[in-house]
């Protein structure tokens, strides 16, 4: 208790400072969890256009990007005809840009595809998918679109009629442009290939047999599951580290903070360390104390980071821009990570001060004014 | 305790031993203990005076062992001092310091800054509980306990640094100058209330002052100059 007081007593003794070095840890951490939540719920999101409706993908091997993947239509038209499998749907993917849009993200997709089955068909029928060149519009392309059924829209170097407008749960698949898959092929000048072909099978048991199968029978592309894609798909990567790589550099600059009231924290108190020394702190106990507040710090830091990184998330959910692409749904892991990340951050900003705290020697600091 | 095994008392022999011991400073430029030879024997209360800057400090910073000579030896109970052993810390528990500044923590009230030492000796807090009612009690500060130090005079500020100087039962007491920051009717009662203490503990009391008057009332009183301990009657 009078252990814990003394940590707390010198946290309390400079308000001002303690509270500027909590909020470095708050900030950074709400940065944080805000960063890699709404990069992780865009790769969700994105990998969740991957699996609507099945379990594998394929696409060709060795590429590192779906855009610059060619499968072709045969293979997939043979894929369709196994046994095994359900049934097997081409998707192109395209990007275009339009008049203060830069990114449009276009799926070419044929009239079976899960997308354009399941989505809630605000206007329009999807009975007429692919019986012409016109598009469909998710909701909110729509609306940046500032598009209606019927009406031509632009888009690239193309003008396209308007069929209907679909709302999807997906925050990509909202923003995009469906277009007939052969329509897609000869506006991305990709005729006869889509960029992957998304596969459900009978059997869920029989997936390794199926990758096998896609392996001996087509050398140049590869079936992964879900999950495996998930995990090993280097965009999916990149953009996880760029994440988490960008949430550290928030919790460096806090944990410098941290450093800072720590070695503040020290110093100012030379004599009272001393002083415990004497009456025969050891350099644990010493130590001890140094992390223990840095500890305090850090818990304080990441408990209003948390809050103010909900709020911020719960936030952003509103921002038109982000509409669909955020995912309101923390994931356990992320939060665990990154308090766990505080506080390890905090660890090391007191290090140095522990150290020269245990270095110090008491009949010298006694004389300390 | 351990303690007590590790550090056993020899009423016959010296329990502080300094033997041919040198000290200097800034790399010998300042010589401060000129190869002194002290030693103070269990249950005795020796008080070494001397003006300023003779070494009383230094001796008893060295005898505490919050220091180590250039030369020479210090032993205590037997056991011969090097910092950084792991004796060392159990000697922090063995042997109580008293400053000329209480050197006591603002913030904390007296109870508290009593318990530091048990926090750091790791003794049961009931028991903890029970040393620091029976020395507050020793020392006419009960009604102070809940006090912050803040509050207190001078007086019983360094009647609080005394209660903490012997928490963990030490069997040396090393004693810098402690009325020193005292008036002069507050420091004799501070010195018979230390005095009543160490008698009644059984505490082996190494005492710097200038107080010639308080110093006589010791044991023994030892001079220091020149960076070396005389005995008055050999002077």
């Amino acid at each position: 208790m009078i252990f814990f007081k003394l940590i707390v007593t010198n946290l309390l003794r400079h308000r001002v400072r303690t509270l500027i070095s909590i909020a470095g840890i708050a900030f950074s951490v709400a940065a944080m969890l805000t960063v890699v939540t709404i990069l992780q719920g865009a790769v969700a999101m994105f990998s969740g256009i991957l699996s609507s409706d099945s379990e594998l993908i394929v696409f060709e091997r060795n590429v590192s990007d779906l855009f610059f993947s060619n499968v072709p239509d045969d293979a997939v038209k043979e894929i369709d005809g196994w046994p095994t499998v359900q049934h097997a749907n081409p998707v192109l993917f395209g990007i275009v840009s339009s008049t203060d849009h830069p990114i449009i993200t276009c799926f070419g997709v044929t009239p079976a595809d899960a997308r354009i089955r399941n989505a809630t068909w605000l206007k329009g029928s999807r009975d007429n998918f692919a019986k012409d060149d016109a598009v469909v519009l998710g909701e909110r392309a729509a609306e940046f679109l500032n598009a209606e059924v019927g009406t031509q829209v632009q888009i690239g170097h193309g003008s396209f009629r308007v069929l209907g407008i679909i709302r999807t749960a997906n925050g990509f698949e909202d923003g995009g442009v469906f277009m007939p898959l052969a329509t897609a092929q000869t506006f991305f000048h990709k005729q006869g290939v889509s960029s992957v072909a998304t596969v459900k099978l009978r059997n869920k048991d029989e997936a390794a047999a199926f990758k096998r199968a896609v392996k001996d029978k087509y050398p140049n592309l590869i079936a992964l599951e879900d999950d495996e894609f998930n995990r090993s798909y280097s965009q999916f990567k990149i953009l996880t580290a760029t994440a988490w790589a960008v949430g550290g550099c928030g919790l460096l600059l806090g944990g410098l903070g941290v450093a800072n009231t720590m070695i503040m924290s020290v110093f100012t108190r030379i004599r009272e360390i001393a002083i415990l020394r004497v009456t025969g702190f050891s350099n644990g106990q010493i130590a001890g104390m140094i992390f223990g507040e840095s500890a305090l710090v850090s818990l304080a830091g990441a408990a209003a980071g948390l809050i103010i990184g909900f709020d911020a998330i719960f936030a952003l959910k509103f921002v038109p821009a982000l509409h669909g692409y955020v995912d309101p749904h923390l994931k356990f892991f992320v939060v665990l990570a990154v308090v766990v990340l505080a506080l390890l951050t905090g660890a090391a900003g007191a290090l140095y001060p522990a150290f020269y705290a245990i270095r110090l020697r008491a009949v010298e600091a006694l004389r300390f004014e | 305790m351990n303690i007590a095994r590790e550090f056993v008392p020899l009423p016959h022999l010296a329990v502080l031993h300094a033997a041919d011991v040198w000290k200097s400073y800034d790399k010998g430029a300042i010589k401060v203990l000129n190869g002194v030879d002290f030693h103070a024997y269990a249950r005795c209360t020796v008080s070494l005076c001397g003006p300023s800057g003779c070494g009383k400090s230094t001796l008893l910073h060295l005898l505490g062992g919050l220091d180590e000579p250039d030369r020479g030896t210090i032993t205590v109970n037997g056991a011969p001092l090097r910092l950084g052993s792991g004796s060392l810390r159990l000697l922090r528990h063995e042997v109580g310091f008293v400053f000329q500044l209480h050197n006591l923590i603002p913030d904390l009230t007296l109870a508290e800054n009593c318990l530091i030492p048990t926090v750091a000796a790791g003794t049961n807090p009931r028991m903890a509980r029970q040393r620091l009612l029976q020395l507050t009690e020793s020392t006419g500060l009960t009604h102070r306990l809940d006090h912050r130090i803040q509050k207190l005079s001078g007086g019983e500020r360094q009647r609080t640094a005394l209660c903490r100087a012997l928490m963990n039962r030490p069997r040396i007491l090393l004693a810098d100058e402690p009325t020193g920051s005292l008036d002069e009717q507050t420091s004799r009662q501070v010195f018979d209330l230390l005095l009543e203490l160490v008698d009644t503990e059984a505490i082996t009391l190494v005492m710097a002052t200038h107080d010639r008057t308080l110093a006589k009332q010791c044991d023994r009183m030892v001079e220091m100059h020149d960076g070396k301990v005389y005995e008055p009657d050999k002077s």
